[in-house]
């Protein structure tokens, strides 16, 4: 597992060859974190799998997160396991929301970033999980629809303005307070 | 060591010591009756005992509520119980609903057990219009009668929104006497003999939360109609 001095090895190493493609480094509650730049996480990706001495080439998963409030407020995270070392490290790309304050048509573009397929095919399902839920749209994904919601499915139901759903639950003891409440 | 022994229970009538002559009788009438030369009063017990008069409808119903075929259909954590309920300790065989069937062209009746997603009701709804004539369905714990604990965007709030549903079970999941208990509520059900609410059958008619009093109470027109027809079955 890099610690916080290693981590930061990794970002001089990985940006010599791509100025920029670690944006920065966290280390919180012993896990290691990279903060990628969205536009070269493929490049980020590449350069842990294949670099000699590093060689983390299990995707043991790949999610996306909603952080609203904060700016930029998606995510997608990459976690990567070294299985002869046992250690992990993480990958996080930080996407802006383009629907952010739009109206009409605009209000409807989604947040973008290059699919990881071809470094690790296990992505295929769980970026089409993330595109599902999140509305994260992967470029060059091979078959990039919804996988667990219907396919007619409107909306993207995990991010934090939609709405939770359900029914307004009332009991016979309302019954005085709200007649008629079941029409 | 002195062992004290008793009889632990009477003797049925059967069992019953009999004189000869009771017995000698009792021969004589058999003998007659195998012969054909049964008459008169004696013919008249001998045919009320042993033939009952119904309808056709009554005897079918009778016939399919004992012999229930349900659906293999699991849909979550409610069909483990499903599934005990046909082990040796439950015993769905005595009540004749033993033989799951795994097609539903061959079973009346279909436990929905579990929370049914907006995915799988279309799924579900199809699988209930292939089962054939005449079918009952049973909403199984809390999920499959209201959405249960899962009120959100993926879980339909109540399976009779997309089909129609007999008997609902409350419980999260039920207990297997539970769905026993549903089960043969239903089998009443289609014998034309439901059971009457719980509050007429415990005479427990005026406990209703708005019937207790209070400030705001006050109950609704459909209420108040549900309340004085009970009554009225109550005092008659």
């Amino acid at each position: 597992m890099p610690d916080a001095p290693g981590l930061e090895l990794i970002r001089q190493q990985i940006n010599e060859r791509n100025a920029d493609a670690v944006l920065d480094t966290t280390f919180e509650h012993d896990q290691p974190a990279l903060i990628a730049d969205p536009g070269q996480v493929l490049a980020v990706l590449r350069w842990l799998r294949d670099e000699p001495g590093q060689q983390y080439r299990f995707l043991s998963s790949l999610h996306a997160a909603d952080y609203l409030p904060a700016e930029p407020r998606f995510a997608v995270h990459y976690e990567l396991l070294n299985m002869p070392r046992v250690e992990r490290v993480r990958v996080k790309a930080l996407l802006g929301d383009p629907a952010a304050g739009e109206n009409g048509a605009a209000a409807a573009a989604l947040p973008e970033i290059d699919s990881c397929v071809e470094l690790f095919p296990t992505a295929e399902f769980q970026e089409r999980e993330a595109y599902d839920f999140f509305g994260i749209v992967f470029r060059g994904h091979p078959d990039l629809r919804r996988i667990l919601m219907p396919e007619d499915y409107v909306g993207w139901p995990q991010r934090r303005d939609f709405p939770i759903g359900g029914e307004p639950v009332l009991f016979t003891k309302d019954e005085p307070d709200s007649p008629g409440w079941y029409e | 060591m002195e062992v004290e022994r008793r009889k632990i229970r009477a003797l049925s009538p059967l069992d019953q010591p009999r004189t000869p002559e009771d017995l000698r009788s009792r021969q004589l009438r058999a003998r007659d009756i195998l012969r054909g030369e049964l008459e008169g009063a004696d013919l008249e017990q001998y045919v009320e005992e042993r033939v009952m008069t119904t309808t056709l409808d009554k005897v079918l119903n009778v016939a399919r509520a004992n012999s229930m075929f349900p659906l293999t259909f699991g849909l979550a954590c409610c069909a483990i119980e499903m599934m005990s309920m046909v082990t040796s300790r439950y015993d769905i065989a005595r009540f004749g609903a033993e033989a799951f069937r795994a097609s539903p062209r061959q079973a009346d009746m279909i436990i929905l057990s579990g929370r049914v997603s907006i995915k799988m009701a279309p799924v579900v709804r199809r699988v209930y219009d292939q089962m054939l004539e005449p079918k009952w369905a049973l909403a199984m714990g809390a999920c499959s009668s209201s959405g249960g604990m899962f009120s959100n965007y993926a879980v339909v709030q109540g399976a009779d929104k997309f089909m129609p549903v007999d008997i609902h079970i409350p419980g999260c999941p039920p207990r297997p006497e539970a769905l026993l208990h549903g089960f043969t509520k239903l089998q009443r059900m289609i014998q034309g003999n439901p059971d009457p609410g719980w509050r007429r059958r415990y005479n427990a008619i005026g406990t209703e939360e708005w019937a207790r009093g209070g400030p705001a109470s006050k109950p609704s027109p459909e209420a108040a109609e549900a309340y004085r027809r009970a009554r009225e079955l109550v005092d008659a």
